[in-house]
């Protein structure tokens, strides 16, 4: 690796040296006429690919292209949690291998990413909600993932703010998931890249894929703001923006764009040491380690390219949070701000070849894109690399709207803005 | 956002539910390729970046299903029409 090792020693040295010998993380290389894979889009997902194909599967003649700067999409805009709590069959062994992904990615990386194991309770109302969530945690525990029911009276011991006694919607307990947890966001974008970085893969920002060459049916490269760039593959990981960087290819998706907002309050003392999710309503909050609740709930519900949401939207999450932790009124409210999501037809994303030899597409994340991110790189870097999907990635099939083979976590149908 | 009923007037967002592109047509069943042109109709959507027709209906206010023309990009509403009259216009409903 190019880069300097990160580690007490070199904080030391640099201390004692003023901090005037720190590196930039990554380059910021001229693009080359060719690459063996392209990878559109520098977010989360596209950056983890580009690690993975350089330091698993041995490909480094890599360009991962960006239309802005790296993590200022939706990597640096989702609430940080963590988790693997899934129901179905073709979800739970993809978000566990990203679960264990995330526990080793520091030393993976060589980058403090503030991976914090502080656990998931999902809250459960009513006794027919309990035996949902003792159906998922079986579920989980069948596929070798922790989960745990936990009852009123221990919940209280974890969590006292909650309003248990609530008249429409009493706590009755939570399923919880210990090794669930928040990871700071920006680093993982920035870890990745330094890493890829270090790999001799070209980070390139400021470069906006405007088009396909592809002939025969092949794809021969991308036509970019900074002119053509050959390769023998090109890898899609642009979420909520598939559609349109699809289209270009000729390819129409089972993809609406949507908006969803997230908050963060002001910083206050410690309150909450865990990831808590409301059971009646859509809201999760965890404590960022500045003190802010960092909060959000369901997308606004239209489709949207805005990267900003409605005040109804807002309204509605901060009801849910008064109905769980009434405690949370007397906190201000500091910023609040919105990403947009590729949400796909079933709720699931999509990691697959497409129709256009050499062109391959991770799209589809819905609101679940963060956690997904150490595996949707390795599976979609596996893909690309040999041509043959991930183990833990088979059922993430683009056909699989026309075979019947959707994975519906929510089971409410083809309806993107109920997923 | 607000959405300008044309029986209600203009009202808040949060009045109304939101189904999807208005432009995707039930498919013929009869069609030779129906199978095909059903999984289409279902699942493709062009999710445009940009003008966009749309189903909302009044779920809150007088119940009515709306074709509204809207700017994905900036939530600028261009037009909202009755869907029976878009329906009717394209000559589908009686």
């Amino acid at each position: 690796m190019s880069t300097d090792r990160y580690s007490i020693f070199s904080l030391l040295r640099e201390t004692l040296r003023g901090h005037t010998g720190w590196k930039p993380a990554w380059r910021s290389p001229e693009p080359k006429p060719h690459y063996d894979v392209v990878i559109v889009g520098g977010g989360g997902h596209g950056l983890a690919t580009a690690h993975y194909l350089a330091k698993t599967y041995g490909v480094r003649n890599v360009a991962v292209l960006e239309k802005g700067w790296i993590g200022g999409g939706n990597v640096g805009r989702n609430t940080t949690i963590v988790r693997s709590n899934y129901l179905l069959p073709g979800n739970i062994p993809f978000y566990e291998h990203s679960m264990k992904l995330w526990e080793g990615l520091e030393q993976d990386l060589n980058y403090n990413a503030m991976v914090s194991q502080r656990g998931i309770l999902n809250l459960f109302h009513s006794d027919g909600q309990r035996d949902a969530y003792a159906r998922r945690g079986n579920a989980m525990r069948m596929h070798g993932v922790d989960a745990e029911l936990v009852d009123a009276p221990e919940l209280k011991r974890i969590l006292p703010m909650l309003d248990f006694d609530n008249a429409r919607f009493p706590i009755k307990g939570a399923l919880r998931q210990k090794r669930a947890g928040t990871v700071r966001h920006d680093a993982v974008a920035w870890g990745y890249a330094r890493s890829a970085d270090g790999f001799g893969v070209d980070i390139i920002q400021n470069c906006e894929v405007t088009g396909f060459r592809i002939e025969d049916g092949r794809i021969e490269g991308v036509e970019t703001s900074r002119g053509f760039v050959g390769a023998s593959k090109v890898g899609l990981a642009c979420a909520g923006n598939s559609s349109r960087v699809a289209a270009m290819a000729g390819l129409r998706l089972p993809i609406e764009s949507h908006a969803l907002q997230a908050f963060v309050s002001e910083g206050i003392k410690p309150f909450i040491d865990t990831v808590c999710t409301f059971g009646a309503g859509h809201f999760y909050v965890s404590q960022s380690d500045k003190g802010g609740l960092v909060f959000g709930g369901d997308i606004d519900g239209y489709n949207s390219y805005a990267q900003r949401g409605n005040l109804p939207t807002v309204e509605d999450v901060l009801e849910s949070g008064m109905a769980v932790m009434p405690a949370i009124g007397r906190v201000k409210l500091l910023r609040s701000w919105g990403g947009i999501m590729d949400m796909s037809m079933d709720g699931s994303p999509i990691i697959d070849t497409t129709p256009v030899e050499g062109l391959y597409l991770n799209a589809g994340w819905c609101y679940g894109g963060f956690k997904a991110t150490p595996a949707s790189g390795d599976s979609f870097a596996h893909l690309i690399a040999k041509d043959a999907p991930h183990p833990v990635a088979t059922a993430y099939r683009l056909d699989r709207f026309a075979t019947g083979r959707t994975i519906d976590e929510k089971g409410v149908g083809a309806q993107p803005n109920l997923h | 956002m607000r959405i300008a009923c044309p029986y209600c007037g203009a009202r808040g967002v949060d009045e109304f539910s939101y189904l999807g592109d208005a432009t995707v047509v039930r498919p013929d069943p009869a069609a030779e390729t129906a199978l095909a042109d059903f999984v289409d109709y279902v699942h493709t959507r062009e999710n445009p970046f940009g003008r966009h027709r749309e189903l909302w209906q009044h779920a809150s206010g007088c119940q009515s299903w709306l074709v509204v023309t809207r700017d994905t990009r900036t939530h600028a509403i261009e037009a909202v029409e009755v869907a029976k009259d878009v329906a009717l216009a394209r000559g589908e409903a009686k």
